[in-house]
């Protein structure tokens, strides 16, 4: 804080800081984690079903509705997550603010690009377009 | 960071290596390596939704040395970030903060890990290999 700053510290904290958002943070990388749980082992399941699918039978896969929704639920989730992990290792080892901020910005775009591509993908083998 | 002039908190190399901070490490290393995973799991997806010719070479990369070795990796990243996950979220509850306890459970992580990535393969190769 600087000599001339004349705001009181209080005013400062309020509202600012990680008590905004760290419980949040917290509490969301947990719910992911337990929804990954489940999701993670069905899709390794799923792969290890698909090992000797060739294409029509592995669109087939895709293609039926509970494995579409959970495929888009799965990859959503993993992202989420992802982001969630990723952000707290940035903070941690990334010292230069410009640095960590561009990162911290650049993780979300790519995840958010992922989900959306992979979320298309599902749709576009699900509805057969 | 450069100009802090107080003592600093022995680091890494000073540590006698143990268990739970072999399981901290790798359960960052694994999550890092899983994000990075998901990427390809996004590639497999959209080949699969363009075409034939794509998902094939999606398919010849997975089957090549390089794709079998990085999916043996990932396989094991996930299974381990998994079981140390559980871990992690049956210590939210408050339980096993015991020193025993959080010794054996970081080593039931590590094991419940090697042992899930073997039934893996082991039945991919009673399946008659991988892609």
């Amino acid at each position: 804080m600087s000599a001339h700053d004349l705001q009181h510290p209080f005013k400062r904290a309020r509202g600012l800081g990680s008590a905004q958002s760290g419980a949040g943070h917290w509490w969301m990388q947990r719910v992911t984690a337990a929804a990954l749980v489940v999701l993670a082992l069905w899709f390794v399941i799923l792969v290890l079903g698909l090992l000797h699918a060739d294409y029509a039978q592995a669109r087939a896969a895709v293609a039926r509705p509970w494995n579409a929704v959970l495929l888009m639920a799965f990859l959503i989730t993993a992202f989420w997550h992802a982001v969630l992990g990723l952000q707290v290792v940035i903070e941690d080892y990334v010292h230069t603010r410009w640095k960590e901020v561009s990162l911290l910005v650049a993780i979300k775009f790519l995840a958010a690009l992922g989900a959306l591509a992979s979320v298309l993908a599902v749709l576009r083998i699900a509805l057969g377009a | 960071m450069a100009d802090t002039r107080r003592p600093l908190s022995p680091h890494l190399q000073i540590y006698r290596w143990q268990v739970q901070m072999v399981t901290s490490i790798l359960h960052r290393a694994t999550g890092v390596a899983l994000a990075m995973g998901t990427l390809i799991i996004v590639w497999g997806l959209l080949s699969l939704a363009s075409s034939e010719q794509s998902y094939a070479q999606f398919k010849a990369w997975l089957g090549s040395p390089v794709g079998v070795l990085l999916m043996f990796g990932w396989s094991w990243a996930l299974f381990y970030h998994l079981c140390n996950g559980i871990r992690h979220l049956v210590q939210d509850t408050g339980a096993g903060y015991a020193v025993p306890q959080f010794i054996r459970s970081s080593w039931l992580a590590v094991i419940a890990s090697v042992l899930l990535v073997a039934a893996t393969w082991a039945w991919v190769l009673l399946a008659g290999g991988a892609a």
